[in-house]
């Protein structure tokens, strides 16, 4: 691993009591996860025990310390889709990748996630991939959304 | 940049930036905020693009943000000189490549329009200037003015007041409206007591959920003892089914960093911060431009307009913790930790913020802030109710016709939000109840549509304000299921600090999930209500003291509903899986086909034109039969 670029990442960063979530933003922008020997080295760079990194990392539902598949679906589970049924797509889309929520494919491709409201609650029910938002997905579709992405 | 050192230069920006508002070439914005990308206003964008391109055509073309109307996005609005401003809805590539053909004759597509504006209202001055008329097409007469237009009817928009209407990227467009001058008034002409005064005498209270009183919060802070203070702006918006401030923050940034500004000086700080929640991308990218910008024009940095006045913000991004909107956990997770809240015998307005005296506001509340200023605490105070004053925006979404944001004064009903402006329930559904204050709130009952909306009408049938999440549901939504969902939502987000909170909704949604899986038992009902009041009463922090609400609401309203499910083993919404058995109707069935090649268990059979048949075995209950039957006979018992 570059050293270098997580030095690059924590250089973006005045205030350093208050730079750890927003370095291990950076860092899980640049990897797709919190690599181990990244978080090593900040504890370095920060001079602050590996158990608050940890503590950070495994509190904040955005981070996580397993690579993830190349696309990241987000489900949402806001009020409005899940009244709109997205429970239902949710399971379609489980169902279609042959894993659990939570979970990424044996092939990397797909990582299945749920994310808190996006804010899209018009279009509910909204699904993410990577950047892109579907609104108003109807199970029948979800199969081919998925073919979107290799 | 020059730096805006007096009134006589933001005089002349303005001046000069008029043009932006009566332009003298055709302008042209397409509403793109978070809904309106997904809607595919970004491919409507880029198709008006190429054609002014290919065409040469002598067109100014933006991106402005939400207008509120999100069921009719995209939204594209044309202001040409010599006519008033028009909106079309519902736009997508093709649609806009004949409008602007029309456009070139001078004409217009009457029915892809929602509404036009005859003249502009610039709140902040007061007043109302026509756009100058020059042989408009006659279609045009016909269109509804937007006051007029049932959705925007009963609206006010105070903090909405720029959002889809201008170019959030360009502070040369809030300035202007009218945009920094009461910054300005403020820094030059008041001192900071009179500031904190006139919010005070507003009446307008915290926007984020508590519904505190500004004024009062401010004048804690001011008084706290300390040479550092710190302002902070809450935007992490966690309640799921309520974006308002994610639309503020990307249609307007500036109305909310005006408002923090003012507060700063008021409250006598040199620092701020705004929390900003990472799943908003493109609110943080918009705020992040509108920083920039306000600092290249000094107003924000050393020196602010002369006056001797410093302050700069920073952004910090959130992590998708719902705790972290709670204030003593938004402050540690800006000091980088952990987001656990902690016990507030000291307020954070005189310890918050590395132990520092720090006011931390919504950012709805921050956005009414310089209106406020500019226009009065009287005549702010004449809207709402007693103890509600102002506006509030909700964001009306579920089983509604017309979803969108609307900015409503205070003791509106919930009957004028959800038919007048919401255009009530689609699919001739009977409506049952609405969601307010998200997973802190409660559900309120059809009894209740004529209840006016303020802080203690809410509260007072068992709800809240919260952040103005109004989620609608029909007579297909079970209240059991929805207690279950919120209680689920809560036990992944409570932080495990405190036990009760910790284990008793974990307990709670337990008994509701075997409630809805048919197993529930003689006596649950009365053990919900008693852990209810243990997790109320021993929490340390709003998330575990109001986790119980849901369950309350629904257990106060819905009662029968809890029973079916416990004595007859029933789900009268038909929702919960495991009390539910999908057939077809075998008499109506024409045999088309459509749900048994849909089927993904094959659990269907029958061959074309004989009726189809579920086999009970195989079926999984997705409803993707029901969903797609064009004759309706996938009956649910």
């Amino acid at each position: 691993m570059d050293l270098e670029v997580i030095d690059k990442i924590a250089d973006r960063y005045k205030r350093k009591e208050s730079a750890l979530i927003g370095i291990l933003q950076d860092i899980q922008a640049q990897y797709n996860y919190l690599p181990k020997e990244a978080l090593l080295h900040i504890r370095e760079r920060l001079s602050i025990p590996l158990t608050h990194i940890l503590g950070v990392a495994t509190f904040y539902n955005i981070f996580t310390l397993k690579p993830r598949g190349r696309h990241l679906i987000n489900v949402c589970m806001g009020t409005a889709c899940h009244v709109k049924g997205v429970v239902r797509i949710l399971e379609k889309i489980e169902r279609e990748l042959g894993i659990k929520t939570g979970e990424t494919t044996a092939d990397l491709r797909f990582s299945l996630e749920p994310i808190r409201c996006l804010g899209c609650c018009s279009l509910a029910p909204v699904v993410k991939i990577d950047g892109d938002i579907y609104g108003k997905v109807k199970q029948e579709k979800v199969s081919r959304i998925l073919k979107k992405y290799e | 940049m020059n730096k805006i050192e007096n009134l006589e230069h933001l005089k002349k920006i303005k001046e000069e930036n008029l043009k932006l508002i009566f332009p003298k070439k055709t302008r042209i914005l397409v509403g793109m905020a978070s809904c309106g990308l997904a809607s595919g206003a970004g491919e409507v964008f880029q198709v008006l693009a190429e054609e002014i391109k290919r065409r040469n055509l002598d067109i100014t073309l933006v991106q402005s943000g939400c207008a509120g109307f999100c069921e009719k996005e995209p939204l594209v609005d044309i202001m040409k000189p010599g006519w008033p401003r028009i909106s079309y809805c519902e736009m997508n590539s093709k649609k806009i490549r004949k409008i602007i053909e029309l456009l070139l004759k001078g004409k217009v597509e009457k029915d892809w329009i929602l509404a036009k504006a005859e003249e502009e209202e610039l709140l902040l001055e007061g007043t109302r200037r026509p756009y100058p008329l020059n042989g408009i097409p006659e279609e045009l007469e016909e269109i509804l003015p937007y006051k007029y237009h049932p959705f925007y009817e009963k609206q006010l928009k105070i903090a909405m007041r720029n959002c889809g209407f201008i170019d959030p990227e360009n502070i040369d467009e809030y300035i202007a409206r009218g945009g920094y001058s009461t910054l300005y008034k403020v820094l030059i002409q008041c001192d900071p007591d009179q500031v904190i005064e006139e919010i005070t005498k507003s009446g307008l209270r915290g926007r984020g959920g508590g519904g505190f009183p500004t004024g009062r919060k401010w004048h804690y802070c001011r008084n706290a003892p300390g040479d550092i203070r710190y302002v902070v702006c809450n935007a992490d918006e966690g309640d799921p089914g309520a974006y308002m401030d994610r639309s503020v923050l990307e249609g307007d940034p500036h109305s909310v960093l005006e408002g923090m500004i003012i507060g700063a000086y008021a409250i006598g700080s040199n620092e701020g911060y705004i929390y900003i929640r990472a799943e908003y991308p493109l609110a943080v990218q918009t705020l992040r431009k509108a920083i920039k910008q306000a600092e290249d024009y000094g107003f924000l940095g050393k020196n602010i307009f002369n006056s001797g006045f410093d302050f700069s913000i920073q952004i910090n991004r959130g992590g998708g913790a719902f705790v972290c909107g709670e204030s003593t956990a938004l402050m540690a997770s800006i000091e980088g930790k952990v987001g656990e809240p902690r016990a507030k015998h000291i307020h954070t307005v005189e310890s918050g913020l590395w132990e520092k005296p720090t006011n931390l506001n919504n950012v709805e509340t921050w956005a009414n802030v310089p209106l406020i200023i500019a226009k009065g605490a009287d005549w702010y105070s004449k809207i709402g109710t007693r103890d509600s004053k102002g506006t509030k925006i909700f964001s009306l979404v579920g089983k509604i016709e017309n979803t969108g944001l609307v900015e409503v004064p205070m003791g509106i009903t919930l009957r004028e939000i959800i038919y007048d402006i919401g255009g009530g329930v689609p699919g001739r559904k009977k409506f049952k109840a609405v969601q307010t204050g998200g997973p802190s709130g409660g559900c309120i009952p059809e009894e209740l549509i004529d209840l006016p909306v303020d802080f203690e009408e809410l509260s007072r049938v068992g709800s809240m304000m919260g952040s103005g999440g109004m989620i609608v549901m029909d007579e297909d939504t079970c209240m059991v299921d929805i207690a279950k969902y919120f209680l689920s939502f809560l036990q992944d987000e409570s932080c495990g600090k405190c036990t009760s909170c910790r284990e008793g909704i974990k307990r709670m949604l337990q008994i509701l999930t075997r409630i809805t899986q048919g197993k529930g038992r003689e006596g649950d009902i009365e053990l919900l209500e008693e852990l209810s009041q243990v997790v109320a009463e021993t929490s340390l922090c709003a998330l575990g003291q109001t986790a119980p609400n849901p369950v309350l609401s629904t257990l106060r309203y819905f009662r029968d509903e809890y029973e079916a499910h416990i004595k007859d083993k029933k789900c009268p919404a038909k929702v919960c899986k495991d009390l539910i058995t999908y057939f077809i109707d075998e008499e109506a069935c024409r045999g088309c086909l459509v749900c048994k090649k849909l089927c993904p268990q094959e659990a269907i059979t029958g061959e074309r034109k004989e009726p189809h048949r579920i086999n009970q075995d195989k079926c999984i209950k997705c409803g993707i039969c029901l969903e797609n039957c064009k004759f309706d006979v996938i009956k649910v018992e």
